[in-house]
């Protein structure tokens, strides 16, 4: 305890430190409410993409995008109507004819990227048709064709050929658009107010109920946008922050402990195994260990969890050894190590407790400094397309920004997002480790 | 049963019976230390100990003195188990060290106790004195929590670091030099050794803090009735303080002699010349060049042959020394010295 006071005592003075302790801090503090926020098997879910995304937008800019530009660019508009609210125009046996009206109002000065119409049916066996009517706030009126409904239906406006063909563009910007002085002329101008879409339908069945959604797709989307699968990129920022420093700190922990042991155990024991551990160690050295892993994730498994496994497997006879050696010899001889031993103390306590702790202090600020490392080395292997297949992290969002050609299409914040938080928490973990490092060694102090 | 059994095999080995009043004996011990090429080839042995022996009584102070490189350490730590001998015996209480199996070589580790030179390297700097003193208990199962607590405050009160709580909680850096050798003396104690081996434990202190900590060491040999060895170079701080002095030159015991009788009549020139060396208040000497023995401490590697002084001896006897080794010539009773010189 007062260790940790002195410690901080010392910190205190440094602002990097400070600093760097802050966005380690907020790091931990992201972590801790991506986790609460969004439950581990939520997450994952999320990340596979699929229908639950079906209201998002694709490659959508960040909503704060919109502070700097002067045409702000269109968020999402969802409006729904069903049936049972719905004016109905005429009763028949066995059935009803009614009108939805789905006000829609628009007020932004740019087109939105797509636009969609969603509709659920429930009958039984009489499927009912609805006619899809178009109603702009200046009183025109466009026709967008009959549909017999099935259950559950994407009826997509953008897509429709035929109907884009009509209306001389596709759908949401011919209807949107301010009209010209010839018909079917593209001004390229939104006009504003409130447009509708009318559902005339014709049911056949008493309780049979028809309920819609119109979605405008946005341009942008909220505090990271969203990816070409219409994934809300928060979801990887926030949960890769969890993931990535766990990773860090399991793949630090690991090498340096296991390292420590074995440099402490050959210097200690001497002999052949000492022998041994310095051949093993320079054999391992010149391995290059990014092929390795990447043979591991082409033939065996990208768990994240097996290249952390691999990772510590191949840290343990790494060139840390051969500091720790040359730090650890003099301990080796130092009288209370003698004394230990006269009064009977075996082996590994004299390795654990009384060899290993008296180089420790001197090692916890290249630790700290480690750790980033290794949150880098992950985020390499998920760029190289060998990150894990299942978790949301930074690596594979930078990943997906590659194969899409982010750069290329202009979607910047898809790599300025991850890259930035990969920054940060190499930024933080350097400041602080560099301020400890002054504070452990005093001799750096004085350059 | 068992340990009558190993009592009369030790008796049966050395071919003596057993003293009770005898905490330990060597009996011809041999410490080398090989010496390879790269690794690999034996190119010889270094002698630190060469064919060794005496017996050390209860409540016995005994002074090994020689300079440095001589074997006195070496053989303080082939005493403590630390060397294992290369050949010879170190039976102490009756028991043959090499016959011990692991347990029984921790027994004997809690019954000797290890004082170093230099009392902060012997302290790790990351415990505090109360883990120093707790240490040596865990390693041996000593008590219980409390048991440990309460043997921890009395050993620092026996050294005089009192209160206690005034220092359980420091760390050696924290500590004074004098108070820190108090703690290694502490620590030494706590398993209520009955051998005490001191290798110079006060070379590296103040010459104020030596007097305190050397009467410390007397009170408590006394009080515990303790056999105290005791490793020195110098042998001023030996004088009022051992009751039998081992004077070691290359590995072997030159001469062995009650205190007074050895400062009052040294049989040995090598001892002699220790004598000479010590210094002495008196003004007259500041202009006074002393006569030393020339040349350096011999290579233990290769050992001269005959008597190891001859090279350096202002008296060798012309073709008997360099050729044949001297044997302990008694030349009063509990004093030996092995040097022709004796030879009636």
């Amino acid at each position: 305890m007062r260790t940790w006071h002195l410690l901080w005592q010392q910190l205190r003075r440094y602002p990097s430190a400070l600093v760097g302790l802050a966005l380690i801090g907020l790091f931990v503090a992201l972590s801790l409410y991506a986790v609460l926020a969004i439950p581990y098997r939520e997450a994952l879910l999320l990340w596979r993409g699929g229908e639950q995304w079906q209201d998002y937008p694709r490659n959508a800019a960040p909503a704060w995008t919109n502070w700097w530009r002067r045409s702000k660019l269109p968020e999402t508009i969802v409006v729904r109507e069903s049936s049972a609210e719905a004016t109905v125009e005429e009763t028949f046996p066995d059935g009803r004819r009614l009108r939805m009206t789905l006000a829609f109002p628009y007020g932004y000065g740019e087109f939105p990227q797509e636009m969609n119409l969603f509709v659920e049916a429930d009958f039984i066996e009489s499927r009912p048709f609805a006619s899809l009517l178009w109603q702009t706030p200046d009183g025109r009126q466009f026709d967008l064709g009959t549909y017999r409904l099935r259950g559950r239906e994407r009826i997509s406006l953008s897509q429709n050929r035929d109907l884009a063909r009509r209306l001389g563009a596709p759908a949401h910007i011919a209807l949107l658009s301010e009209p010209g002085a010839r018909p079917l002329e593209l001004t390229g101008r939104v006009l504003p107010g409130e447009h509708r879409l009318i559902l005339d339908l014709v049911m056949f069945e008493d309780d049979a109920e028809v309920s819609t959604k119109l979605i405008s797709y946005g341009r942008v989307h909220g505090l990271a946008g969203t990816d070409h699968q219409r994934r809300d990129l928060m979801v990887a920022l926030l949960w890769g922050t969890p993931i990535a420093l766990a990773f860090g700190l399991l793949a630090a922990v690991g090498t340096t402990v296991t390292t420590l042991v074995v440099a402490a155990a050959g210097v200690w024991l001497g002999g052949w195994i000492d022998a041994a551990i310095q051949r093993i160690t320079e054999v391992n050295m010149i391995l290059p260990m990014l092929p390795v892993l990447v043979m591991v994730g082409a033939l065996y498994s990208r768990s994240i969890w097996v290249m952390l496994g691999v990772v510590v497997l191949f840290g343990i006879f790494s060139a840390g050894i051969k500091m720790y050696r040359a730090m650890l010899l003099p301990v080796r001889d130092a009288p209370y190590i003698e004394a230990a031993r006269a009064y009977g103390a075996g082996h590994w306590r004299i390795i654990l407790r009384y060899m290993i702790p008296r180089v420790l202090p001197v090692l916890i600020p290249a630790f700290v400094t480690l750790i980033p490392s290794f949150v880098f080395l992950e985020a390499s292997l998920a760029v190289l397309g060998l990150g894990d297949p299942v978790l949301p992290t930074w690596g594979k969002i930078l990943n997906d920004a590659q194969s899409e050609g982010a750069l290329y299409n202009g979607y910047y914040y898809w790599v300025v997002a991850p890259a930035v938080m990969l920054m940060l928490s190499g930024l933080g973990f350097a400041m602080l480790g560099f301020a400890m490092d002054r504070i452990f060694n005093p001799r750096l102090r004085a350059g | 049963m068992n340990e009558q059994s190993v009592n009369l095999t030790a008796a049966a080995a050395t071919g003596s019976t057993v003293d009770p009043s005898v905490v330990v004996a060597a009996r011809e011990l041999h410490t080398w230390f090989e010496l390879r090429r790269w690794g690999l080839f034996r190119v010889g042995n270094v002698r630190a100990v060469d064919g060794v022996s005496f017996e050390l009584r209860r409540g016995e102070a005994a002074a090994f003195v020689g300079e440095s490189g001589c074997g006195k350490s070496s053989l303080a730590r082939t005493l403590l188990g630390l060397y294992r001998p290369t050949s010879g015996q170190v039976v102490f209480e009756g028991r043959e060290m090499g016959g011990l199996d692991r347990g029984q070589r921790r027994d004997y580790r809690a019954r000797v106790g290890y004082v170093q030179q230099d009392p902060y390297g012997a302290l790790a700097p990351f415990m505090d004195v109360r883990r120093i003193l707790r240490e040596p208990l865990i390693v041996n199962r000593v008590g219980d929590r409390g048991e440990r607590e309460t043997r921890i405050r009395a050993a620092l009160e026996e050294v005089g670091l009192s209160p206690p709580t005034d220092f359980l909680e420091k760390f050696p850096h924290m500590l004074s030099g004098g108070q820190q050798q108090r703690v290694v003396i502490a620590r030494a104690l706590i398993l209520q050794p009955s051998l005490l081996i001191a290798d110079e434990p006060v070379s590296m202190l103040d010459a104020s803090v030596r007097v305190e900590i050397l009467n410390l060491l007397r009170d408590i040999r006394r009080s515990r009735k303790l056999t105290l060895a005791f490793v020195t170079h110098d042998l001023s701080t030996v004088r009022h303080f051992a009751e039998r002095i081992f004077v070691m030159y290359a590995g072997r015991m030159a001469e062995v002699a009650p205190v007074e009788a050895l400062l009052a009549r040294p049989r040995h020139p090598y001892t002699e010349a220790l004598l000479a060396a010590l210094p002495d208040p008196d003004p007259e000497n500041a202009g006074r060049l002393r006569e030393l023995p020339a040349g350096e401490p011999p290579s233990l590697l290769d050992p001269p042959s005959g008597c190891r002084f001859h090279p350096r001896c202002p008296h060798r006897i012309a073709g008997l020394c360099e050729t044949r080794e001297p044997p302990d010539f008694e030349v009063a009773p509990g004093h030996v010295a092995a040097c022709w010189l004796n030879q009636e």
